[in-house]
């Protein structure tokens, strides 16, 4: 403990409290303050949109030439697909699933594509498959490429590095407008972002791997007289089978999330435009119907090559191979493929489903949502305003504005301030003599964003909080990032949105981490909770974003706040998992020798387990993060005021320059804030000297 | 045999028919008791041809106040299973744990608590400390959980860190501390608290051979101090021979041979423990009252030397002196003769 009790560190923070606590006051003389000035914003969007027209008034030819190249591939396997009879590909598919990953993966797959047929959208499906089963390889081809340069060359690291940060983070949707704008509509532009979104875990997982190759591999391999090439092919890549085979089942399923996201520009007759096209027509019960597809697929997508990677563990649990069963095994996928043929030639129905055999379930689930949302009116109401008034609205323009008659059945008065004022004063003043510095600053910023409100907030304040925050953690480096990213935010002025993105995401990220630790926490204890848990996390992370947001909307229509349910669904699981990873996996000594002192259950669990856990714990909260501001960005579709519906106007638009920006912004955001938690992490973990797995 | 204890009479803690089984379901076969009393070894058999593992089968022993009694055995031999299960940390299938007469099984969870706060103390091979914490506050943790004051606690844990010598070292990590520091703040957390029973499960086994002998000593010199009621694990046999008072070897879950050092080495029951014993340095093994010749007569001019000293020192004395050296315990009272004769004689019984 410090003995003194204002440190520099408190000090400099009353000093930042004071700036911002004289900027509110004259926040009405300083307009400038808190709306950034019109004639200040630099035209970076027209900049953009003036020299892309340029750039394709010149070079346009070039794309449309390569997109035209490319969509044959696409034409034929789609037309490879359609050709093949409906129950040769489940057979192949599902014989590929019990090679995988046993029988019971096979039983699912099998129901799982007999669903796909019987409900009518097998053509669609089919398309959907076709761009994946194109685009993977090319990832796959790339990333591999890429990877292996990566690990021989520091330089080549150096510059990949980055880029795949910037390809992972920046908005999905703004991916598209680029792409769109130089290749044109079509499948093609689909292929085209899907192969850019899913080569770079291609990448980081092939580095890995190689990395992870043990010395003395190496050295005995070369000992044994390998040259160079021979070590590479035969000694260092089957090593690093597993993650190479775990980057490819990465790839596979960002390349299935991407081609359903590049449905939103149309011009394709995939699963994705369906979804999209019913959510908009708000007939929910056939969008959940064709968004279940979209799921069944990814998880066996998912499934079978997560599978073969967990295999080349020989924890297996499909059947296997051996030399010899490998030629059996092809010779009977190309048998039994023949005979289904042939007799799908004699009964069409093997081959076409027919359409009045169909089943149409989604006017039944349009019923029983109905009257399930009838049934709860008023509790859905009731959950959706108190929300609402008590928590999203004073976080976004704060309790100055958000209590009133109407909202919270009074209004803010004198004597409410007052309280209000002093209470949290004296709070933070009981905190700082306990010498809990930290605490006393938290609760003081927190006084003043809760009365304001984060969207109401001056600027320049702000930027000073975030950018000293980033310094704290980790040193000038992150501050001065910190400052340039949030800056430019400004500058263009995209700050008020970005306001809006980071208070709704804020909302759901505090959420999941309480929440979501708090049930990995218990998971941990309790292996009954974790065998429920497990597999909903498991579909929760396989499902397409915009899946999981066709039930919010069935209940809560659209709005701010079914963004948030939706975004607090997905963003939870992290959280969920890594609390539950990092306090299953602590050195099982050390919570022996807590027992053995005599620590009770809470003790153990407050005073050993969580300290230990921390640095596993933070980077849950960073994926959450991650987690929320992907579902933030499809969260537009379904109204937000954010940056991501300004990128999602500029795609709709094709307004390139702001969308792009836009985009730009929430990357730098993302950017900021996995930098700052990762450093809190990892200082941590350093500090405790223990290893993350 | 001799009547050179260093340790009461008086029984701290007793293990008595102990066993722990892993596997499906082994409970049922300990519900009435018959079938354990019975035969142990054949109930050990069924268990491990129908897929249990039997880390413990049937092992008593007892700990007397004051007394250092070590267990000894191989990886797999049920050692680690023992001391675990004497604090229960694990919990055993069948049997009994007496501390101080009350049987520890039956305690409950929340009496079970504050016995572990009073009573016990455990250090852990890799010393099982808290990497957040500072070495003081590891120390004083064990005092923290018991809800003590800050300025109590620290003034505790002042006392115990100048026992382990790590003044000084208070506001250090524990990651700033070498191995040899880290166990003792180990052993300085686990005595922080004053219990009568101390568990060691392998404390040095994770250090340098040369910081392991210093460690070794330094235990000694606290245990001389504290007089404990120490139950110690090691698969070190020459560690267990330099600081028993008595021991016990394990295999396969069951106890061997109990008995002090000498006598495990001078009437070894079977081969196993032979083994043990083989490459044993008898010099420093025996003491001078195990080579003590009954058939001379106690000279009166012969120097004297102390029962318990290792016939290695006396090595020098029974060269010079021809006629050799008395030997006397503790009060006085005169044993018998010891010369290099009688030595020669010990030593080649030793090695048959």
């Amino acid at each position: 403990m410090k003995s003194q009790i204002l440190e520099k560190k408190t000090l400099s923070w009353i000093g930042i409290i004071f700036i911002t606590v004289i900027f509110l006051i004259f926040k009405e003389n300083w307009g400038w303050s808190t709306k950034y000035p019109k004639e200040f914003i630099v035209p970076f969007a027209d900049w953009i949109n003036f020299s892309m027209e340029k750039f394709i008034d010149n070079f346009g030819w070039f794309f449309l030439k390569i997109s035209w190249l490319l969509s044959w591939p696409i034409i034929a396997a789609q037309l490879l697909l359609h050709s093949i009879p409906w129950v040769v590909v489940m057979f192949l598919v599902t014989f590929t699933a019990y090679l995988s990953s046993g029988l019971r993966l096979a039983l699912f797959t099998f129901s799982a594509i007999f669903y796909m047929v019987l409900i009518g959208y097998w053509e669609e499906s089919m398309n959907t498959l076709a761009l994946v089963l194109i685009s993977v390889p090319m990832a796959i081809f790339i990333g591999f490429g890429l990877g292996v340069w990566g690990f021989f060359s520091k330089r080549a690291e150096k510059i990949i590095m980055p880029i795949l940060d910037i390809f992972q983070t920046v908005p999905t949707f703004a991916y598209l407008l680029p792409i769109l704008l130089l290749f044109g509509f079509g499948t093609v532009v689909g292929l085209i972002a899907s192969v850019l979104y899913s080569f770079p875990p291609m990448v980081r997982n092939t580095i890995l791997g190689l990395k992870r190759v043990p010395d003395h591999i190496i050295e005995s391999a070369i000992m044994s007289g390998a040259n160079s090439k021979q070590l590479f092919w035969q000694a260092m890549l089957p090593s690093c089978k597993k993650q190479i085979l775990l980057g490819i089942n990465q790839s596979t399923m960002a390349a299935l999330s991407m081609v359903i996201i590049a449905a939103i520009i149309g011009g394709t007759a995939d699963i994705g435009w369906e979804v999209l096209y019913y959510i908009r027509k708000a007939e929910v019960g056939q969008s959940l119907v064709v968004g279940l597809v979209i799921a069944l697929m990814a998880i066996i997508i998912d499934r079978i090559t997560s599978g073969f990677a967990l295999q080349s563990d020989k924890d297996t649990k499909g059947p296997g191979f051996s030399k010899n069963s490998k030629k059996n095994y092809l010779s009977f996928a190309i048998l039994g493929s023949t005979i289904l043929f042939l007799l799908a030639r004699f009964f069409v129905v093997l081959d076409d489903w027919p359409y009045d055999l169909s089943v149409w379930v989604a006017s039944h689930i349009n019923d029983l949502f109905e009257t399930f949302v009838k049934a709860f009116r008023t509790e859905i109401k009731q959950l959706k305003n108190y929300t609402l008034f008590f928590i999203m609205l004073p976080t976004k323009i704060g309790l100055e504005q958000a209590v009133s008659p109407f909202t919270w059945g009074f209004p803010l008065e004198m004597i409410h301030k007052i309280f209000y004022f002093t209470s949290f004063s004296a709070l933070s003043i009981w905190f700082l003599k306990n010498k809990k510095n930290d605490i006393f600053v938290f609760i003081i910023l927190l006084m003043i964003f809760l009365y304001f409100g984060l969207t109401r907030m001056p600027w320049p304040p702000l930027l000073l909080i975030y950018s000293f925050f980033a310094w704290q953690i980790g040193g000038y480096k992150l501050a001065l990032g910190t400052f340039l990213g949030l800056g430019f935010i400004v500058s263009v002025g995209m700050w008020p949105e970005a306001m809006i993105s980071v208070y709704l995401c804020g909302i759901a990220v505090v959420f999941c981490f309480i929440v979501g630790t708090s049930i990995g926490v218990w998971a941990a204890h309790n292996s009954i909770v974790s065998a429920i848990i497990r597999p909903i996390n498991d579909t929760l992370q396989t499902i397409p974003l915009f899946v999981i947001l066709i039930p919010f909307v069935m209940l809560f229509k659209i709005g701010d706040f079914t963004a948030l349910l939706a975004i607090i669904i997905y963003a939870i699981v992290p959280s969920i998992r890594y609390a539950e990873h990092g306090i299953r996996n602590l050195p099982s000594e050390v919570i022996d020798a807590s027992k053995m002192m005599g620590s009770t259950k809470m003790q153990l669990l407050f005073l050993v387990k969580i300290p230990l856990a921390l640095p596993v714990i933070m980077l849950g909260l960073n994926q959450t993060i991650m987690y929320g501001i992907a579902m933030l960005v499809i969260a537009a579709l379904i109204g937000t005021n954010g940056l991501e519906q300004i990128v999602f106007i500029g795609l709709t638009d094709g307004n390139m320059g702001k969308g792009f920006i836009a985009g730009i912004s929430m990357a730098i955001i993302a950017m900021i804030v996995d930098r700052i938690t990762k450093t809190i992490s990892e200082r941590r973990s350093e500090a405790l000297g223990l290893e993350i797995k | 045999m001799k009547n050179d204890l260093k340790f009461s009479e008086k029984i701290k803690l007793s293990c008595r028919n102990l066993w722990k089984v892993y596997g499906e379901d082994p409970d049922h076969y300990f519900l009435n008791n018959l079938h354990v009393k019975k035969d142990p070894a054949i109930l050990s058999k069924k268990l491990s041809n129908q897929g249990h593992i039997v880390a413990n089968a049937d092992v008593s022993f007892n700990v007397h106040v004051g007394e250092i009694f070590v267990i000894m055995g191989l990886s797999g031999s049920g050692k680690s299973t023992i001391v675990r299960c004497l604090s229960r940390l694990i919990e055993p299938n069948a049997g009994e744990i007496l501390l101080d007469g009350e049987n520890l099984l039956e305690k409950s969870e929340k009496e079970l608590i504050e016995i572990r706060r009073h009573k016990m103390g455990m250090v852990f091979q890799n010393f099982g400390l808290l990497p957040h914490l500072t070495v003081i506050e590891n120390i004083a943790f064990p005092l923290k959980l018991q809800g003590l004051k800050e300025k109590e606690r620290l003034n505790k844990a002042g006392r115990v860190i100048e026992l382990v010598g790590l003044n000084g070292r208070e506001n250090n990590f524990i990651m700033e501390l070498s191995g040899g520091q880290q166990q003792r703040v180990g052993i300085a957390r686990s005595l922080a608290v004053e219990p009568d029973v101390w568990f060691l499960d392998e404390p040095f086994s994770a250090l340098d051979p040369l910081i392991r002998k210093q460690m070794q000593d330094e235990f000694l010199r606290i245990q001389s101090v504290q007089k404990k009621s120490v139950v110690f694990i090691t698969h070190d046999f020459q560690e267990a021979l330099r600081i028993a008072d008595r021991m016990a070897i394990m295999r396969d879950g069951q106890i061997v041979q109990i008995g002090k050092p000498v006598d495990l080495i001078l009437n070894p029951k079977d081969n196993y423990i032979k083994d043990f014993t083989k490459d044993v340095p008898w010099e420093s093994v025996l003491q001078a009252s195990d080579i003590i010749d009954k058939s001379k007569k106690i000279s009166q001019t012969a120097e004297e030397v102390p029962f318990d000293m290792p016939v290695a020192k006396m090595l020098p004395l029974l060269s010079k002196k021809t006629i050799g050296v008395v030997v006397v315990d503790d009060d006085g009272k005169r044993l018998g003769m010891a010369n290099a004769q009688s030595f020669v004689t010990a030593l080649a019984t030793a090695e048959n």
